[in-house]
């Protein structure tokens, strides 16, 4: 801006051949801006100058309300940051919890938290995947891809009774065990339905040659930039950096599972589409295997002072009652200190920073969203490239505003 | 992730660098305190190091202990993905003293900084953009700061006579109420064991054994 600032002198040195820059907004309302982005551009004719995304407008106060809250009670705050892929977001948050009480989650339990991890980021990625293909012009990717979701979709539904807000990763456990007959059903999707449509949005995208054309060296970022930028998840694994936290530092059962981290060579917008797509199969590959090895037996700790006593025992038992009754109101309390626990969210690493003091409430909750270093990098990826290409920037990416205003 | 390998490497930090005050392992994560005014240089050394290599800056935040002198916890998260190892860079940091902004050792620190100037008022000197972030344009006060109500001093509402969203001083119609849970009765996790309970189902934290010469002395 302050280069073109004083415009009188700049006319007194070159009177036709200087063209100030468009400065131009993009969004808030711009569908491609996937939520409430206001991407403020400088624009060169049609070559961008410079990038400043302007973020905040979803600005909950996250953090803060969480200082306010019991543990139980922040838990749902973390399905509303990236409301796409919530569950990964509670499990951060249960693992940083867990970590601090020093407790372990039955093995049953851990299960349950991959296979709907798993299941998370393949809806992650099928959002992702098709909306990126509609703001490059594909409309088909999205119907088809849509209706493989609400299918997804409906396996939350039936574990925990929402559709988006799962509220189902507690720490200690998940809050209710499968229903009967979700695990079939889950296997059936995973063995039938959900392989087909991914096939089909390969033969729809991978070869498209408008698909191509949009995505191939667009946003490119070589694995130094990556590192330096705080990248991580797909972001960093398509500029060539096989970093997987499943694999290098396996959490719940991920060591005893057999998966492959796919990984990008050329870092541009097409390679982290093919991350993506490879995600999904391997993400398949895990839900399967979770559910073959599944174990029985209970899905929350054996520990009233943590978890809530079965309804059934409350009738009979003053104990359950007086349990269930200070652990709804005053919570359980954590022993204080500090910890940092991190997931492989499907958009990258999402931590969760817990300083306890002692008492019931966190006394600190910083939440590390990927998203946001991502957005941050905008500006540097863009540069350069036409209008048309930030839209293919940000839809790789795969930014979601909940997260990053959080 | 060996917590043996994580020990050598503590000792190669301390070893190589001056600005550590401090090295500890809290529930085996290495925590380093540093001095405030030295805090760039040791990012550089972790960053540069050939044994340490963390080449990336994962987090950065800040914790808020208004009754302590130096007023902010500055925490700095670090992640070397050649040793797979994470560290975390403290530094107490006093309420308006500038800390150097850490945007030249890792492009990601910029708007990581900027948030924390935006939620915490803690400055960084040599920061080319320190504008607020998240919050509104025009927005006074550091919200996460801890003497910071939670519903804020300002809500807006659009005006119809106006046609315009107007800003007026929060009003509550009902009071902000923050219960305390923590009496009257003993926190649950933090209880003692009754005599004659020794063999009742233990909860796996914040239990202490029934000790005799405790209920004698008192």
């Amino acid at each position: 801006m302050s280069k073109y600032e004083d415009f009188s002198a700049m006319a007194d040195i070159a009177d036709e051949t200087q063209i100030r820059p468009y400065t131009m907004n993009f969004g808030p309302q711009h569908p491609a801006a996937h939520g409430v982005l206001r991407l403020v551009m400088e624009m060169e004719g049609e070559v961008v100058e410079r990038a400043d995304p302007h973020i905040g407008l979803l600005h909950r106060g996250t953090e803060k309300l969480i200082e306010y809250k019991t543990y139980t009670q922040a838990v749902p705050y973390f399905d509303r940051l990236d409301y796409v892929s919530p569950m990964n977001q509670e499990h951060a948050f249960a693992l940083a919890t867990e970590n601090l009480l020093g407790i372990t989650v039955p093995d049953r339990a851990q299960y349950i938290r991959v296979l709907f991890s798993e299941l998370t980021r393949i809806l992650n990625h099928l959002l992702n995947i098709t909306t990126f293909a509609l703001d490059v012009g594909a409309i088909t990717p999205a119907l088809w891809g849509f209706e493989e979701r609400e299918k997804g979709m409906e396996f939350y539904d039936r574990v925990c009774g929402a559709r988006l807000h799962a509220n189902y990763f507690r720490p200690g456990g998940v809050r209710y065990d499968m229903p009967a007959g979700l695990a079939e059903d889950m296997y059936e999707w995973a063995e039938t339905s959900i392989l087909p449509v991914i096939d089909d949005l390969d033969s729809l995208l991978t070869e498209n040659r408008i698909f191509k054309q949009r995505t191939v060296d667009i946003g490119t970022v070589t694995a130094d930039e990556a590192m330096d930028w705080g990248f991580s998840g797909p972001m960093l694994r398509g500029s060539g950096l096989a970093w997987d936290l499943r694999k290098s530092q396996p959490y719940e059962i991920y060591d005893k599972l057999d998966f492959d981290v796919p990984v990008g060579k050329t870092g541009d917008c097409y390679a982290r589409y093919l991350v993506r797509m490879e995600e999904m199969r391997q993400s398949v590959r895990l839900m399967k295997q979770c559910l073959d090895k599944m174990p029985s037996g209970r899905v929350m700790v054996d520990d009233y002072k943590i978890a809530p006593p079965p309804r059934a025992e409350m009738k009979g038992s003053m104990e359950a009652l007086i349990h269930h009754f200070k652990l709804y109101t005053e919570g359980y309390h954590v022993p204080a200190g500090e910890t940092y626990a991190a997931v492989e969210a499907p958009k990258g690493e999402f931590g969760v920073f817990l300083v306890s003091d002692g008492s019931n409430k966190p006394y600190r909750c910083r939440i590390r969203a990927p998203g946001f270093c991502h957005l941050q990098a905008m500006d540097f990826m863009s540069k350069g490239h036409m209008l048309a290409d930030a839209v293919s920037i940000i839809g790789s990416m795969d930014i979601v505003f909940g997260e990053i205003d959080r | 992730m060996s917590s043996e390998a994580l020990k050598d490497l503590a000792e190669h930090i301390k070893e190589k660098s001056s600005a550590v005050l401090a090295c500890r392992f809290e529930r085996d994560e290495l925590v380093l305190e540093a001095k405030p005014d030295k805090i760039i240089s040791l990012l550089r050394f972790l960053k540069d190091d050939r044994e340490a290599n963390f080449q990336l800056l994962i987090d950065m935040t800040a914790v808020d202990y208004p009754a302590r002198p130096a007023r902010f916890d500055l925490v700095y998260n670090l992640l070397s993905l050649q040793q797979n190892q994470r560290v975390r860079v403290v530094c107490a940091v006093a309420e308006g003293a500038p800390v150097d902004s850490a945007i030249d050792v890792f492009s990601a620190a910029g708007w990581l900084e900027r948030e924390i100037w935006d939620m915490f008022g803690i400055v960084f000197a040599g920061h080319p953009d320190l504008r607020r972030i998240l919050t509104d344009y025009g927005f006074q006060g550091h919200p996460l700061q801890k003497d910071f109500p939670l519903t804020g001093y300002v809500e807006l509402r659009y005006d119809e006579a106006l046609r315009r969203v107007v800003y007026e001083p929060v009003q509550l119609t009902q009071d902000f109420r923050r219960f305390d849970f923590m009496s009257p009765w003993d926190a649950m996790t933090d209880m003692q064991q009754l005599p004659g309970d020794e063999k009742a189902v233990k909860p796996s934290v914040g239990w202490r054994p029934y000790d005799r010469k405790e209920e004698k002395a008192s």
